[in-house]
């Protein structure tokens, strides 16, 4: 039985925003399935007495102190947009939340 | 003076006034223009500022200002870095044309200390690959045979040292992203310890394992643009507020009399190429003469570690490469008026993202998700903490730790670029290294007997304790230099057109 | 034929929880050292790091964990030994990463309580609301949608995003479900969203504004069949942004549930959007799947992990609590408890001991802070305080005292000073309102009185005192308000003998 099947992958892409073809999604099915059957090796030592690592540096505590620094100018931050409006970022309707 | 010659060499006639920056600037885009429609290691050329730059630094040498030792010395940056106004494209489409209002501090440091940076090199798209065919721009070609891969991600910048087109350069390195192409290209690269180099400007891959370092030809050389790349950063909270160590010092020694240097049992035999393991044997062999002490240690759970860096790298990417969403910056395709935000962003991602990537994408994306975390993230950390007890093992019995930097030799384009799991198979020694944050060197032990390509030797060392692979590094690299009589690269055919 | 409030709490119990998010007043931001100034122009206040750009790092606001410390300090919380940020994966144009850097199942403050008091039927009652969680996060940029009606999201042609607001430090504080409120959820919701923001001010770590979103109330409410014992199903309503709207669409929600209830209606769990105008709430847009925020350990970020000294240090930083200060302030002053109340709800508890700090008598202070000064400021729509400074009141306080200024006149130096005619002495001089004290001039006032009243006159020097009332309004109308009416009535009393 596959690992994974289309339906699934084609969820992972909504979650992950890309758009995929039927095609895509065929090909991309099969890897993934290929893929998880061999990565899904790290279960068998991982025992519940064993602490993850989430993060190979043990340092602590870094924080910067409460101070202003020089921000862009807009026309610096907006340089790389690919539209914008009265100093703004412009995007197409958002379909979200209100 | 000489293109051929190393940075340190370069670096002594500069300040001998033997050569100007701007004309060893010159050389070099000379060399770039004729040996470069055949390697392809540059996606962008800043002739302008680089000249500039040297200008400025013969300026101040002239005046009799104290110079960094590498001012003046011409610089190859892997695409992943930012550099303020100049293209940054990390070998993607959906990052094309992007040029980022800010400097990196690795770029930071580099202009400071006056080393002149030509361009940007070719990558695999977001450092995620081994060959370098996952660029949206085409594929880098080796100097040693250009029908074979230079390795990956960092193929351009090492293609640039072997090709003779820049001395130094930058690499970062993730799974292996330095050290692999420094050994299929015979060349040095260097992945200092995780939060020696700062991270500020870098484009995240895989924030946990991301990891600058220095690509030179010598060990010599990688120890000075060691020494002008790292150190503590404000900007990067995972940056080590340490000093430096002394990696030049190191480099000179070239004394390794009873250091003990320990063999990673799993990090050989099966699955490496023959004359790849010859030479690794050939160069303990010449430890041994110089009087250190060999001993085998065994790290049982390395085997695990492919895998579990095919989770936690790509689990990272996913969320790193979120923000690629057509708003602030990059490609946007499909915004017709009509379509919504959501819909723009999912082509755009479609379009401007490469297969590998996608893959990543979706993988880290299914490792993360809830019902799955725990078999697969949560597992994979986990096997990170068994890799990291190991590497803490071995060094009790050892000073560092050696292996073949990669289990074959240079593959052709194209051999491998349909089987991901083959490819992935690449990393399967320097993986470790970046799993437990240490330091990892790659530097040429010789040309496999089957193919004439050359060979790469990984030395391990502890956390922070850099200067000692470059104190073994630079102890073997002049037993085999005087072994072979002449520079490895020597040995590589000379490139049509070449100086 | 629908339930009303009433008949709704008769047959359900409701069960509370909130979670509020505060903005705190740090200089720069969570993440960068971007500014954090409340309207400016858009995108003036962005950098790499909060605008998301690729290759920037974050580093955290050491004054954002300090106060978020302090915030779970003064909730009675338990500071976490260690404690981690997390990303929430998530896409949204407003969110520069495409996830919020924030904290999953490592907050750094847990398990603490706030007490609130509610008048109840039975009188003063106090509830205990559970803290689950005080965590810190980021603020997401906001967008401005064109074309369209009203600019609202739907039907809009396009957006604009500014990310000035984008990375400035959010405090997320969740209570655990408050059960047992009965008919008093709305005001126990209420006091608790009250009492929070107070707690918040006297920590001065934020600025509690509502209305500018720097304080801000999600609901979460369930009913269950009274008795039955099992937690309901609840819906979480946004944009709840005023302490009135919290105690609205906590009613509008119990009447709501209940009415689907009755009807053998489920109750989706669901987001819901308080309408300010109608005090009733509608359902957001409903997800086709249930979000996966795919939550992990942010690897741009190590730990927090506060000792034991920090966190005593920012103890010593605790202000004392509002509700003590409150007792404290009214046992001092010896007010009654509904003018104590009308104090607080009025918001110048801190104007009057400012005052009385300044040598005023505390009834006096809080008098003509309540009375004359509120009364003109509720008159114009403004906070008392923007028309008067607490230096003025209390000078104008202490010339009543020493009999300089009678009631009335005092009430036209406040009018003066309120119209930018300068200081109390000023007004004073220009309007020439100096209280009559000049014996002589007072003593034929009160002859021309009692020569125009000559029986009332008669009658209190026949021992009727009470009659001499007239007299003195009298003497007070000739010198039009300007004379002391104990002089008048002791110079008075004196010449007819008495």
């Amino acid at each position: 039985m596959a690992a994974i099947s289309r339906d699934e992958v084609a969820n992972l892409a909504r979650l992950a925003r890309i758009s995929m073809s039927d095609a895509e999604l065929d090909h991309l099915a099969g890897e993934m399935d290929v893929i998880l059957g061999a990565v899904a090796r790290v279960q068998e030592v991982a025992s519940a007495d064993v602490a993850p690592t989430s993060h190979p540096l043990a340092v602590n505590n870094v924080t910067r102190e409460d101070v202003v620094t020089t921000s862009l100018t807009p026309a610096q931050a907006l340089s790389g947009a690919p539209a914008s409006a009265e100093q703004r970022f412009k995007v197409p309707q958002i379909l979200g939340e209100e | 003076m000489s293109i051929r010659d190393n940075a340190w060499q370069m670096s002594e006639a500069l300040h001998n006034k033997e050569i100007s920056a701007v004309e060893l600037a010159n050389d070099h885009f000379d060399q770039i223009s004729k040996v470069d429609k055949d390697v392809h290691a540059f996606l962008y050329l800043d002739k302008e500022g680089a000249l500039a730059q040297a200008k400025e630094v013969d300026k101040k040498r002239a005046a009799g200002e104290k110079l960094s030792p590498l001012a003046g010395v011409p610089l190859a940056l892997k695409d992943v870095m930012t550099q303020r106004d100049i293209p940054t494209t990390c070998g993607s489409k959906i990052l094309e044309n992007w040029r980022p209002p800010y400097d990196s501090t690795v770029v930071t440091k580099l202009k400071d200390a006056g080393v002149v940076i030509l361009g940007k090199t070719n990558m695999d798209e977001f450092a995620m690959g081994s060959s370098t065919e996952n660029s949206a721009f085409g594929p880098t070609h080796n100097p040693w045979d250009l029908s074979r891969i230079p390795g990956g991600s960092g193929g351009g910048s090492a293609a640039s040292l072997a090709a003779f087109e820049a001395p130094l350069a930058i690499g970062t390195d993730t799974g292996g992203s330095i050290r692999q192409p420094a050994a299929v290209t015979g060349t040095v690269g260097v992945k200092p310890t995780y939060g020696g180099v700062s991270r500020y400007g870098l484009v995240a891959f895989s924030s946990s394992l991301d990891q600058a370092g220095p690509c030179a030809r010598t060990v010599l050389d990688t120890a000075l643009l060691h020494q002008v790349i790292a150190g503590y950063d404000p900007k990067d909270s995972t940056s080590i507020n340490q000093a430096v160590p002394d990696v030049v010092a190191a480099a000179k020694k070239l004394d390794v009399k009873g250091m003990k240097i320990g063999i990673v049992k799993q990090l050989s035999g099966d699955g490496y190429q023959k004359g790849v393991s010859n030479k690794f044997n050939d160069a303990i062999a010449e430890l041994v003469k110089l009087g250190a002490e060999i001993v085998e240690v065994s790290c049982p759970n390395f085997e695990y570690a492919l895998a579990a860096y095919y989770l936690i790298a790509p689990s990272e990417c996913s969320s790193n490469l979120a923000r690629f969403d057509s708003i602030r910056f990059g490609l946007r395709v499909g915004d017709d008026g009509i379509k919504s935000a959501e819909e723009v962003m999912n082509l755009t991602r479609q379009a401007g993202f490469g297969r590998e990537v996608k893959r990543r994408i979706i993988l880290g994306t299914y490792a993360l998700s809830s019902g799955y975390y725990d078999a697969y993230y949560g597992s994979a950390q986990k096997v990170r903490t068994l890799i990291k007890q190991d590497f803490d093992n071995a060094f009790t019995k050892c000073d560092v730790l050696v292996s073949p930097t990669a289990p074959t030799t240079a593959f052709k384009i194209g051999e491998k670029s349909e089987d991901p799991l083959a490819m992935y198979l690449n990393d399967i020694a320097t993986i470790p290294v970046n799993m437990a944050g240490i330091g990892g060197m790659s530097l040429p032990c010789g040309l496999a007997e089957e193919d004439n390509l050359p060979v790469g030797f990984q030395i391990m060392a502890p956390a922070m304790k850099d200067d000692r692979m470059y104190l073994v590094g630079g102890a073997l690299e002049a037993a085999l230099l005087s072994k072979w009589g002449k520079p490895i690269l020597d040995f590589a055919p000379i490139l049509a057109g070449s100086k | 034929m629908s339930l009303d409030f009433d008949q709704a709490i008769a047959k359900y119990e409701p069960t509370l929880g909130l979670e509020v998010h505060v903005e705190l007043n740090t200089k720069s931001k969570m993440f960068c050292g971007c500014a954090t100034e409340f309207g400016a122009e858009p995108n003036t206040q962005t950098c790499p790091v909060c605008l998301g750009l690729p290759g920037s790092l974050p580093v955290v606001n050491k004054r954002a964990i300090e106060s978020t410390i302090l915030i779970g300090l003064a909730l009675n919380c338990s500071i976490a030994p260690f404690s981690r940020f997390a990303r929430k994966n998530y896409f949204y144009p407003d969110m520069p990463k495409n996830f919020q850097t924030s904290q999953y199942d490592e907050p750094i403050c847990v398990n603490g309580y706030l007490d609130v008091d509610v008048e109840t039927d039975s009188g003063n009652q106090t509830f205990r609301v559970e803290i689950e969680r005080v965590h810190m996060e980021e603020d997401t940029g906001k967008s401005l949608h064109v074309g369209g009606s009203t600019g609202r999201i739907h039907g809009a042609e396009y957006s604009l995003l500014d990310y000035n607001r984008a990375g400035i430090p959010l405090v997320e504080i969740v209570t655990k479900i408050v059960p047992n409120t009965g008919k008093y959820a709305p005001e126990v919701a209420r006091a608790y969203v009250a009492s929070l923001r107070d707690i918040l001010r006297g920590l001065k770590v934020s600025d509690v504004k509502m209305e500018q979103g720097s304080l801000r109330c999600d609901v979460n409410l369930s009913l269950s069949p009274t008795g039955s014992g099992k937690l309901g199903t609840r819906s979480e309503t946004k944009n709840v942004n005023s302490l009135r709207s919290v105690e609205r669409a906590v009613t509008g929600e119990i009447i709501r549930q209940s009415n689907r209830l009755e009807t053998g209606e489920r109750i989706v769990q669901e987001t819901r959007h308080f309408l300010e105008e109608s005090g009733q709430t509608r359902p957001g847009r409903s997800k086709e799947k249930a979000e996966d925020y795919r939550y992990f350990p942010e690897p741009d970020l190590v730990p927090v992990v506060p000792d034991a000294k920090w966190i005593e240090e920012l103890r010593k930083q605790l202000p004392e609590k509002p509700a003590d200060r409150r007792k404290r302030l009214q046992l001092a002053w010896s007010v009654p408890d509904k003018e104590m109340a009308a104090m607080v709800n009025a918001e110048l508890l801190d104007t009057v001991e400012a005052t009385v700090l300044l040598g005023s008598d505390p009834t006096k202070a809080r008098s003509w802070w309540l009375g004359e000064v509120s009364r003109i400021a509720n008159d114009r729509a403004v906070s008392p305080t923007e028309l008067i400074s607490v230096k003025d009141v209390a000078q104008i306080i202490e010339l009543i005292s020493s009999g300089e200024l009678t009631d009335k006149l005092a009430r036209q130096v406040v009018e003066g000073v309120i119209a930018g005619e300068g200081s109390p002495s000023e007004v004073i001089t220009k309007r020439g309102l100096k209280v009559v004290s000049d014996d002589s001039q007072l003593m034929s006032a009160i002859e021309s009185a009692i020569a125009a009243a000559p029986e009332t006159a008669e009658r209190v020097r026949g021992g009727n005192i009470p009659a001499a009332g007239a007299l003195i309004g009298a003497v007070m109308k000739s010198t039009g308000g300007q004379a002391d009416a104990a002089k008048v009535r002791e110079l008075l009393l004196k010449h007819l003998g008495q």
